[in-house]
């Protein structure tokens, strides 16, 4: 090999030389500057974007899926307005490749504008996603008016905790894969400022994770409101977890049914909830909890990422849109042995999960049932949906009680492709 | 500051607010960062754009525990350590022993110098071991490298150990792609190294892209051992049952010293100085980057009131036999060098198979039921 190379290399430049000589690692051996150091610049000539491709063989996520080696060499090496790089936003997805049965994301945003400049990755992984969404050319509706919901206090002897969680993101600072301590410190302070404010019901108070005694720790343990470091690799991998416990913390109100999370998975998830069954109450608390802590940042010259092609905008595309996830704990003992139990969810768009949330396993015949779109239908629509299949739930639930038969009930019909 | 530096938003905001909040820390890099400090390098960037928040990042997210000091930060580069003295060289002093900027370190790998080593009784001392680690200059190094560079390394680690002949002669196992037949027998051979799961190493960005470039070589009598990129672009290990210390030290030195040679016909030689010796990413590591050990029986001493006072005497440390952060088991032992910069190669092994020779002495002494006093040994 050294001989072949050593009369084309004197007095040439050495980035050209690589360009010529393909896949970068064949010419590892000839491009030291004088000092031997490895500069940045030379980095990116030697190792053309073909060399650093990623190895996506054996896995299973939407980025996967998505990335071609085409779309990696024209996007590697652009770098959004807060450093961010498409490298830094794959990296979850090329150190999880997944299981066979469940389909990963398998990439983040580091910034609002991740979503413009990487866009060419982003919009099919977006497409997969959710349903066909095509951010190109479709709009995505906004509506928090919780007076529009119908039919949503449920029977107690079957739902025994109502829920609605979102997340908000605060404009131009960079989102929690990619921020700085002053970044993440910024969106502390302006949040719980804001929460500072607000008045009646809402009003509570902010524990910082560094500083909450061991009583209140042990207090917000038992409420079931308090939050870990993450152990996902799905999100340590994707630098969510750096200088933890910093600038992270729980607000709630002191009637602890509205909840917010600084700083963990995205800069806020605000969650509204209760035991029971009255869904309406918790929607229009939620409604009206984050309109007013809009408000509230907007007195200060903030606001929150949205714009209409993606609704608001959040780390992981999964969250895109409304970020809604709106749900109860229901008991379901026929229903849930029944074999059309899991086509009936399907068909309502609805998805079961265990007791503890994501990735847990239903405790006895009580599931966690909320719904599974995010992007495409407005909050009121999703919610709505929930409302209705819940209820459809209930009634076969009480149908097969009394030994009468149930009806899979037909598709919910999606947005238009 | 290189261009396209990832810094560069960064410095919009003030070194007070970037900060990290180290004051529940116990690291070397809490110890020694202060806002001077931290405000003179934040700014600063290696030729291939390390930062020295890079650098950091693994002390601020592991706080430490109060008995163990661990160092809290690793070098993106062979550069790190020139652009980020103002924080690397205090901590160096502070690591190993009082070790001066102006220091020079010496490298001996002629294991003929090598005195004894041959004779420890094999009915104490079950294994003997001795790993280094080298870095192959004009890559970055595992927290920093990218995916193209890591194959780089693969790439050039395969053709340099495929030069190796005799008792070399061996094979490369990439870690994607072994069959299920070869990872069993790497286990049981006690070869094969995992996906890093301490948070020491994975916070440092160490185990990106897994398996991508990693791979296992050794030798058909499996007594030399090459990991590829893994915690370090190599780690370079020789062992064999019993106690020939001797034998194994020069199996290392002359497997060492081929490998080198086909790495520099390269154009890509081993990150070495004279100030630092060999350069690794974890500064505990720089200057021989060895450690010299065995596992030895020595229930009765390891009880001995006096044990922990004979080990830092001797410059010895002890660790379980699953190696660091593990337990001892039946009163076995992995005994092995403190020390990794600021004496040679030669030195260190020199002070594993005195230390051990003598401390075999001393449980066959309490086996007697005698005393062990008159054999306490001086600080060395």
């Amino acid at each position: 090999m050294a001989s072949s190379f050593t009369r084309i290399l004197a007095g040439r430049n050495p980035a050209v030389l690589l360009a010529g000589l393909g896949a970068g690692t064949a010419a590892v051996g000839f491009l030291l500057s004088e000092s031997g150091a490895l500069s940045a610049e030379s980095k990116r000539s030697l190792y053309p974007p073909s060399a650093d491709f990623p190895d996506l063989r054996k896995h299973n996520n939407c980025m996967a899926a998505a990335l071609t080696p085409a779309i990696y060499a024209k996007l590697r090496d652009r770098v959004t307005p807060h450093n961010w790089t498409l490298d830094q936003s794959i990296q979850t997805g090329v150190d999880n490749p997944g299981h066979p049965f469940i389909k990963t994301v398998g990439c983040v945003a580091g910034d609002e504008e991740s979503y413009e400049v990487f866009a060419e990755l982003l919009d099919p992984i977006i497409k997969d996603r959710h349903n066909g969404y095509d951010p190109k050319t479709m709009k995505h509706p906004t509506d928090l008016d919780a007076s529009k919901i119908s039919n949503a206090v449920f029977d107690e002897k079957y739902v025994l905790s109502s829920r609605v969680r979102t997340g908000r993101s605060i404009r131009g600072l960079s989102l929690p894969p990619a921020c700085s301590r002053s970044e993440r410190r910024e969106v502390e302070r302006v949040v719980v400022t804001a929460l500072g404010g607000l008045k009646g019901e809402l009003s509570g108070r902010y524990y910082s994770l560094g500083d909450m005694t061991d009583s209140e720790q042990q207090q917000l343990i038992d409420d079931h409101f308090l939050f870990d470091k993450p152990i996902s690799p799905l999100l340590t991998c994707a630098f969510m977890a750096r200088d933890w416990p910093d600038a992270r913390g729980i607000w709630h109100n002191n009637e602890k049914n509205f909840l917010i999370w600084i700083n963990e998975e995205d800069h806020t998830r605000v969650i509204s909830m209760e035991k029971g069954g009255n869904m309406k109450r918790v929607f229009e608390r939620f409604c009206s909890g984050l309109k007013q802590v809009e408000q509230l940042i907007h007195e200060r010259g903030w606001e929150f990422m949205w714009n209409e092609r993606l609704g608001y905008i959040l780390t992981c595309p999964s969250n895109l849109g409304t970020g809604l996830r709106a749900g109860v704990h229901v008991r379901l003992p026929n229903l849930s042995k029944d074999t059309r139990f899991s086509k009936m969810l399907d068909n309502l768009r609805l998805q079961k999960r265990g007791t503890g949330g994501v990735d847990t396993a239903a405790t006895g015949d009580t599931f966690d049932i909320s719904n599974n779109d995010r992007l495409g239908k407005s909050e009121v629509e999703l919610v709505q949906m929930l409302v209705d299949g819940v209820n459809y739930l209930i009634e076969c639930e009480k149908k097969l009680e009394k030994g009468q038969d149930i009806k899979v009930p037909s598709p919910v019909t999606q947005f238009k492709k | 500051m290189a261009k396209n530096c990832h810094n560069d938003y960064k410095m919009k905001f003030t070194g007070d607010e970037e900060f990290p909040d180290l004051s529940l820390h116990n690291n070397h890099m809490a110890k020694v960062l202060t806002k001077d400090i931290y405000n003179k390098l934040r700014g600063k960037s290696t030729p291939s754009g390390v930062t020295l928040d890079d650098i950091i990042q693994t002390g601020v997210d592991n706080p430490g525990h109060p008995f163990i000091m661990t160092v809290g930060c690793v070098a993106g580069d062979e550069e790190s350590y020139e652009v980020f003295k103002d924080l690397l060289d205090p901590i160096i002093s502070d690591r190993h022993g009082g070790y001066k900027p102006t220091d020079k370190h010496s490298t001996d790998l002629n294991f003929e110098n090598l005195k004894g080593g041959d004779d420890l009784d094999p009915a104490y001392v079950l294994s003997s071991r001795v790993r280094t680690g080298r870095s192959i200059k004009g890559f970055t190094l595992p927290p920093h490298n990218s995916r193209g560079e890591r194959r780089g390394v693969e790439k050039l680690s395969i053709e340099a150990l495929a030069t190796l002949t005799g008792e070399f002669k061996g094979k490369y196992y990439p870690l994607n792609g072994m069959s299920d037949k070869e990872q069993d027998q790497l286990i049981n051979d006690h070869f094969l190294f995992d996906k890093p799961v301490s948070p020491l190493l994975t916070c440092a960005g160490m185990a990106r892209d897994w398996p991508d470039g990693r791979g296992i070589w050794h030798n058909e009598s499996k007594t030399f051992l090459v990991w590829v990129n893994e915690e370090d672009h190599l780690r370079v290990i020789a062992m064999q049952q019993g106690g020939n210390m001797k034998e194994v030290f020069r199996r290392f030195c002359t497997g060492l010293l081929k490998i080198e040679e086909t790495f520099k016909k390269h154009n890509h030689g081993f990150m070495w100085n004279e100030h630092l010796g060999y350069v690794l990413t974890c500064p505990s590591n720089l200057g021989t980057g060895l450690r010299g050990g065995v596992h030895v029986k020595l229930p009765k001493l390891s009880t001995h009131a006096k044990f922990e006072e004979i080990l830092t005497r001797l410059r010895l440390q002890k660790r379980g036999t699953g190696g660091v952060d593990t337990a001892s088991v039946g009163g076995v032992f992995d005994i092995s060098n403190a020390d990794r910069l600021g004496s040679s190669e030669v030195a260190q092994v020199q002070l594993v198979v005195d230390g051990v020779k003598l401390m075999v002495a001393m449980e066959k002494k309490l086996e007697k039921g005698e005393s062990i006093d008159d054999m306490m040994p001086a600080q060395k």
